[in-house]
């Protein structure tokens, strides 16, 4: 069981074992947004997977449709690279709006 | 609580990241997996969380008692729903506690093998209907108490769990309640019944935040490490507090002669539990350790094919399927 959700140095410890794969959950809540991170579970197969998280996950209609993934197919970035992936954005404000001054005459923009 | 004495661990840590780690604690920051956190942080929450994990697990075993016995269809589909609800508790916090690092099969087998422990009062027997009432009442209520500030925790997974929980626990208590005004409302012998569920869950239910911790080097660091909110006894004075008048309100007597108002403290005063009583629960020695931990080793033992069967089943199946063309 390797998953980008779970400690890295803990997983080296694990022994190995014979366990249903954990799947990560996501779920429509309604028809119109986009499916969200629930949460896990194990089960042995993704028909498996959707009726667990069905039962596990949807038991007040929270959603309209289930979407599971193995965990170790899920791919993540690394702590450490936060720095260097996403502070560069923070010196290029003007990809936001408000970075421009527009008078007020200009009319809607 | 659910969670009862736990000691935090602490392990010798390079200072440095020690401090940038409490830094980030002190700011609010949340913890996420993948993040470098102590030893110590680490394996105290495993211990918590799957503590916690477990009490929902067992915490099933006393309400199933009565699923099938039920005084009504409504009332025994609202029991399925909410026994049902616990095992999704118990799922979602084995999810939080697998982030760390164990596997939930490993948290089971330490629970039956003793090396983990769950509740002290689930393990204390359900013998009337109204026992169904305390329970919602009396420890979903005493349970709430706890898991509302877990919901500001510092670990992510442990936090996101707890939100999803709160949002369920209310209607446990409420539905809890409901059948306490019904008994309490009913005939003589219904009420007799209500007092009597009262006076036996009233002091397993005050031990559930365990013992006064003000001295304890070990909440301290939990404390510090924002995975332990509040105090053992704050918690139990505001369960007190709020639970007084609502005995009140049934029309029922809290067995505990010493409760009263103190206006200078503005909080009631109130006999401690038995805490001799609360170490022997805790230790294995209550009145039915033997029988809920057997149900647990039974239905593990009894669904090994099962989860064997379902793994095999994949397996073929996946060999089966044809590998998509490049």
């Amino acid at each position: 069981m390797t998953s980008p959700l779970i400690q890295k140095e803990a997983i080296e410890k694990l022994p190995s074992r014979n366990e249903w794969p954990l799947w990560e959950v996501f779920v429509r809540g309604q028809n119109g947004v986009s499916h969200r991170h629930f949460g896990s579970l194990h089960a042995p197969d993704a028909d498996a997977a959707i009726r667990n998280a069905r039962d596990v996950y949807t038991r007040r209609n929270e959603g309209v449709s289930i979407w599971v993934v193995e965990a170790k197919n899920i791919a993540a970035s690394s702590p450490s690279a936060k720095g260097p992936l996403y502070d560069p954005a923070a010196s290029k404000v003007y990809r936001h709006p408000t970075f421009f001054n527009i008078p007020d005459d200009a009319g809607p923009m | 609580m659910y969670a009862q004495m736990i000691e935090s661990e602490v392990e010798c840590e390079d200072p440095q990241k020690l401090k940038e780690f409490q830094n980030r604690i002190d700011a609010g920051d949340k913890i996420e997996p993948q993040d470098w956190m102590p030893n110590g942080y680490r394996k105290t929450l495993i211990r918590q969380i799957g503590q916690h994990a477990h009490s929902e697990i067992v915490g099933q075993l006393p309400e199933g008692n009565w699923i099938t016995r039920a005084p009504t269809l409504e009332r025994k589909a609202i029991l399925l729903a909410k026994v049902q609800d616990e095992a999704g508790h118990g799922l979602y916090l084995y999810c939080a506690a697998e982030t760390l690092g164990v596997s939930r099969d490993e948290l089971t087998e330490m629970l039956l093998d003793e090396r983990m422990k769950y509740s002290s009062i689930f393990n204390y027997p359900t013998l009337t209907w109204a026992d169904m009432g305390a329970i919602g009442w009396l420890v979903d209520g005493a349970a709430i108490m706890n898991q509302v500030p877990l919901q500001r925790t510092s670990y992510g997974p442990y936090a996101r769990a707890m939100i999803r929980i709160c949002k369920e626990e209310s209607f446990h208590q409420r539905q809890g309640f409901d059948i306490m005004i019904k008994m309490a409302k009913g005939s003589a012998e219904q009420k007799h019944m209500a007092q009597d569920a009262l006076n036996r869950f009233w002091y397993p239910a005050l031990m559930m935040f365990g013992p006064s911790d003000t001295d304890s080097v070990h909440s301290v660091q939990s404390m510090a490490w924002k995975i332990k909110m509040n105090t053992n006894d704050e918690l139990r004075q505001k369960f007190v507090d709020q639970t007084a008048p609502q005995a009140d309100l049934l029309g029922l007597t809290i067995p505990d002669a010493n409760l009263e108002w103190d206006e200078h403290k503005g909080g009631y005063n109130f006999t401690e539990p038995d805490w001799s009583e609360f170490y022997a629960v805790i230790n294995g020695n209550g009145p039915c350790n033997v029988e809920r931990l057997a149900a647990r080793k039974k239905a593990w033992e009894d669904g090994q094919w099962v989860r064997d069967g379902l793994l095999a089943n994949a397996e073929k199946h996946a060999a089966k399927i044809p590998v998509a063309a490049e």
